[in-house]
């Protein structure tokens, strides 16, 4: 066996070099497919990102030099070693996607971890690769020769892919069959390479048998991709599915599960109507209960009317405009009876004035003042949503807040987001307002928080005269206080050109939920 | 969001394929216009056979010219109470390389986009801001607040490499260990020259050149080529000079194989401008670029401004000086006899015009070389679907590229839904002889380079092309002078400066930098000049 050890031949036969050079670039196609897939895949289920590409990549990228640097290791059994390594790769690779896609959706386990060892795993096996080829390759080429030529084919390959990734394969077969489709193709490169060494090989029965068997499974799962893809989905909502819509701003989820209704944007939830009255009610009357004068109130975001349940009570509010972005979401909760239940028929009041528009762009075309605003925006995810939050914004909201006004911010958690909650109050005090912090528990939340913001000095309701089933004068007066750990701390305004707190917002989040 | 537009992009992309199998189906081109500069009556002034004025108008001051430079000079005589002035431009609209468009959309420029913070030597364009509100505070501190409207929004710029978008201007991943080093070791040399300062304390790269040390340290650099100072400090990584070449052709219209290495170190090393609410990297700008100032600029000016109006004459009398305009719309021409002319076109025109202009100013004027541009705007019916890697940013770059990538109008608005966009393509021929750039642009249909920029773009973008609606083309003929070496520090350049009797020259060619801020500073400078002559006491803007 020691003798027989040295399988390849002190030269390759020249007829081999071209094979050799077409599985670099094969194998570059692989690895970059590998790299492209992992970021997709991970901004795709972890939301909004700024950072999540580029972790995902420069992991890979680590993972790879590591793999080129333990490739010297290998000394023995060259070309056995590059077998085992394209099987590894194509399995791993190829089920990657999948198998990621499947632990999302059924939670189990610490995600990022899976995620960031599974490309870690793979980049080592892609970063051994390469190294591999050349050293099979290098008795017959000068050096130069040899690492002009397999560099070329290598960024030959990843050009190839960078072209074809997202123009064919991503939208076409979807990232499950997308990697399972490049993992076979490490798994035929695989067999060829023991054809083609067929007269050197040891134990070239074994290694052919793993290749085929490696091969049938990746059909076998490029068969049940969208099989695999429903049913993560299916996990991903425990309960029962009663209304599903893809809106060009969204895609609305209303689930079902006894008397538990709850709606998801993208997949976050929005409320559970078993406690969503701890958040509406919190939202809207420390501020309007203060404001006894109150007439015309306006409603940002909230097309599900609940906010404007809260405000209808009221019988001295004259008018309320509700300016959502999606008619579709105020549609459904104007039509669906279960819905205008839940929202008391808020949408079809008289006193109710409904615009389907985006909130900046309505605030910048319209002069009309409001004694009490409510910007009830979804979290700064991204940098769209983020000028939400900038002091700009906020000097554009306080030109239409009338000057004994309040104007009401929900403001993420104060608990998970702390540094996030305090920067928001920052902002709404560095655009000239003074700001009253407060927070509420709702229990499908957590911890959540609130600003009010204006221009008189705030004193809390002494009473309600609105019925309540969550805030009580008292409980109100200790909203305004924070606990130790969620106690004010210094942080920078969110500005336009910085967008701070879509940062600290995303980094605290990930912190959260691991 | 991302996950919503993810999905975009797979539905998007699965148009692609098609396009790429079948060449012959692919959607028609958008429509659009050609415009751009008169190059018709331009061309007219080289052998001027226009009509004899039949009108004479008597003015205290003209200036010719309404770009920058002339639009500064106007400003700052109005802003000392001389109001008796007149601005004349041969284009159908004021501006120069600031113009810009607008439809339903949004406005969108049709040449220079954005300001740097001001430093602080531009003391004027720190005034001019100030008087427009897009600087808030006292305009000589150090660190003034700009508005929050005009800083450019995050996130600021991307690049497109190997089917990936990364943030910055430079492409890091696949970026080797000696490419990092190199970026970080040209860095360090730029901040060095950012620092440096001569024995009078004048900034070795100063923003305006007049500002400048003129130590021989540092004017040494303008003998050589900015990639024969890449070469000879050892800079050899790919991706740097690749990003130097880029900032060349950005700034000035040329390759950095012709760029002098004082004008390509000048780009990185003149940006000392801070802000109070901003970092020092920021930039000022608009949907439609710096033509924000032009609209604040003309303003007021109401009928003071002549535009299509082309002097093909420009003669000193004993005490006066004539200018013919050929008036385009109403095909005649008139005399207009000035007390003191500010010349604010480009120099290169001066001698076709001026009658009896001594050789050495005539040779001077005349020996510019210009570098022309191309800029598009895409109307688009929605955004592109995101891509891999980097969001949309305010300005996209694809490395490698011809074209300098694509600027986003619509960047500095508030808005959550995706929605109709105008993006700013831009192209400067750097790769041809000047001359032969121009006839290249002259000749080249509007399809030609609508199918070329769609094509390019559509690398990046592959659902581009069936989202644009329209694809207008703006065309410069000369739309930078080219800061070879020697041009920016030839000693001959301070007779222009000085002016020919009753004419100040006032134009960014007089720098040898075609930049906002040039043309600013020698507007004012003329604008000074003639105030003094007129005898009104003013203290400098300029210090």
């Amino acid at each position: 066996m020691a003798d027989r050890a040295q399988t390849v031949p002190a030269s390759p036969p020249a007829r081999l070099q071209l094979p050799l050079l077409a599985s670099v670039f094969l194998v570059a196609a692989c690895g970059l497919a590998y790299e492209l897939i992992a970021g997709a895949l991970a901004s795709y289920l972890l939301g909004d990102s700024v950072t999540q590409f580029s972790t995902v990549i420069g992991t890979y990228l680590f993972a790879m030099g590591l793999g080129s640097w333990w490739s010297k290791h290998i000394d023995r059994d060259l070309v056995a070693r590059f077998v085992q390594i394209e099987i590894s790769v194509g399995l791993l690779g190829g089920f990657a996607a999948a198998g990621l896609f499947l632990a999302f959706a059924a939670s189990t386990g610490p995600f990022r971890t899976l995620l960031y060892g599974t490309v870690l795993a793979i980049g080592v096996l892609v970063g051994l690769e390469i190294p591999l080829v050349m050293r099979i390759l290098r008795r017959e080429l000068a050096f130069n020769e040899l690492v002009a030529r397999v560099l070329s084919f290598d960024y030959l390959g990843a050009l190839v892919v960078s072209l074809v990734f997202p123009l064919l394969l991503a939208p076409h077969l979807g990232l499950v069959r997308t990697g399972l489709l490049f993992g076979l193709i490490n798994a035929l490169v695989a067999l060829w390479a023991l054809w083609l060494f067929r007269q050197v090989l040891v134990r070239r029965r074994a290694l052919t048998g793993f290749a085929i068997v490696s091969i049938i499974l990746l059909l076998a799962g490029f068969a049940a991709a969208g099989r695999i893809t429903s049913l993560a989905e299916g996990w991903l909502y425990a309960d029962d599915i009663i209304h599903t819509e893809t809106t060009p701003y969204q895609r609305i989820v209303i689930t079902r599960w006894h008397e538990d209704i709850r709606l998801f944007l993208n997949q976050n939830l929005q409320f559970s109507s078993n406690d969503e009255y701890r958040y509406h009610e919190a939202l809207v009357h420390p501020g309007l209960a203060a404001l006894p004068a109150a007439r015309r109130v306006l409603v940002l975001g909230g097309g599900d009317g609940l906010a404007l349940r809260e405000i209808l009570k009221y019988p001295g509010v004259e008018s309320v405009t509700l300016v959502d972005l999606d008619p579709a979401m105020t549609r459904l909760f104007s039509n669906s009876p279960l819905l205008r239940q839940l929202n008391n028929d808020s949408l079809n009041s008289p006193r109710v004035r409904v615009v389907n528009a985006d909130a900046a762009r309505w605030l910048e075309d319209n002069d009309d003042s409001f004694d009490f605003i409510v910007a009830d925006f979804p979290d700064p995810t991204n940098y769209a949503v983020g000028k939400l939050y900038t002091t700009a914004f906020y000097r554009l909201l306080d030109k239409h807040l009338a000057a004994h006004g309040l104007l009401v911010v929900q403001t993420t958690s104060p608990y998970y987001a702390r540094h996030s909650f305090w920067s928001v109050a920052a902002t709404l005090e560095e655009a000239g307002m003074t700001t009253s912090p407060y927070h509420a528990l709702v229990p499908s939340f957590g911890e959540w928080g609130f600003i009010l913001a204006g221009h008189m000095p705030y004193v809390p309701p002494s009473r309600y005269e609105v019925p309540l089933r969550f805030l009580t004068p008292a409980t109100t007066a200790t909203m305004f206080e924070f606990p130790a750990d969620m106690a004010r701390v210094a942080a920078p305004a969110n500005h336009m050109n910085d967008q701070s707190l879509v940062r600290s917002f995303e980094a605290e989040w990930r912190h959260a939920l691991h | 969001m991302k996950r919503r537009s993810f999905l975009q992009t797979a539905a998007a992309l699965s148009a692609a394929p098609m396009l790429a199998c079948s060449r012959k189906t692919a959607p028609p081109l958008p429509p659009g216009t050609l415009s751009g500069n008169d190059f018709a009556l331009g061309h007219r002034l080289r052998n001027p056979d226009f009509p004899e004025p039949g009108e004479t108008r008597r003015t205290p001051v003209l200036i010719i010219g309404a770009g920058i430079a002339g639009l500064s000079a106007a400003w700052r005589l109005a802003r000392a109470g001389v109001r008796d002035f007149m601005i004349v431009d041969l284009e159908a609209t004021a501006g120069g390389n600031a113009r810009y468009g607008e439809s339903a959309i949004c406005r969108y420029p049709f040449g220079a986009h954005y300001l740097p913070l001001p430093t602080m030597e531009s003391a004027a364009v720190r005034h001019l801001l100030a008087d427009f509100g897009g600087l808030q505070g006292d305009p000589r501190l150090e660190r003034p607040s700009y508005d929050e409207r005009l800083l450019c929004h995050t996130p600021q710029e991307r690049v497109y490499h190997k089917g990936i978008w990364q943030e910055g201007p430079i492409p890091r991943l696949g970026a080797s260990a000696d490419d990092r080093q190199q970026w970080l070791r040209f860095h360090a040399r730029m901040a060095e020259f950012k620092e440096a300062r001569d024995f009078l304390g004048r900034r070795a790269f100063a923003l305006p050149v007049a500002a400048a040390s003129r130590d021989a340290r540092w004017l040494g650099f303008d003998s050589v080529t900015m990639a024969e100072w890449l070469a000879a400090e050892n800079f050899d990584s790919v991706p740097l000079h690749w990003y130097v070449n880029y900032a060349c052709r950005d700034d000035f219209g040329t390759d950095y194989r012709q760029t002098s290495a004082w004008a390509g170190i000048h780009y990185f090393a003149c940006r000392n401008g801070q802000a109070a609410n901003a970092g020092g990297d920021a930039v000022l700008t608009a949907p439609e670029g710096n033509g924000w100032i032009v609209r604040r600029l003309t303003e007021k000016l109401a009928d003071r401004l002549l535009t299509g109006a082309a002097c093909f004459r420009l003669e000193q009398q004993t005490k006066t000086v004539t200018a013919d305009l050929f008036l385009k719309v109403e095909g005649r021409s008139i005399r207009i006899v000035a007390e003191q002319v500010v010349w604010a076109a480009a120099l290169f025109v001066l001698p076709r015009v001026a009658v009896s202009l001594p050789a050495p100013l005539a040779a001077l004027a005349g020996a510019g070389e210009y570098a022309p541009w191309l800029v598009a705007n895409l109307s688009l019916s929605e955004l592109p679907a995101a891509g891999v890697g980097a969001p949309l940013s305010w300005d996209n770059v694809l490395y490698d590229a011809p074209g300098l990538g694509y600027v986003v109008a619509t960047h500095q608005q508030v808005r959550i839904a995706p929605g109709p966009s105008v993006f700013t393509y831009y192209r400067v021929l750097s790769e041809l002889p000047p001359a032969k750039a121009r006839e290249l642009l002259m000749n080249s249909s509007r399809e030609a380079w609508a199918t070329t920029i769609l094509e390019e773009l559509g690398r990046a973008h592959p659902d581009l092309p069936a989202l644009t609606t329209r694809l207008d083309v703006f065309r410069h003929g000369h739309a930078m002078i080219r800061p070879l070496p020697g041009v920016v520090h030839s000693s001959a350049r301070q007779a222009l400066v000085n002016g020919w009797q009753r004419v100040q020259f006032a134009h960014a060619d007089l720098s040898g930098m075609s930049l906002f801020e040039e043309a600013n500073y020698h507007g004012v400078r003329a604008a000074e000049v003639i105030l003094s002559r007129l005898g009104v006491g003013e203290s400098s803007l300029l210090a």
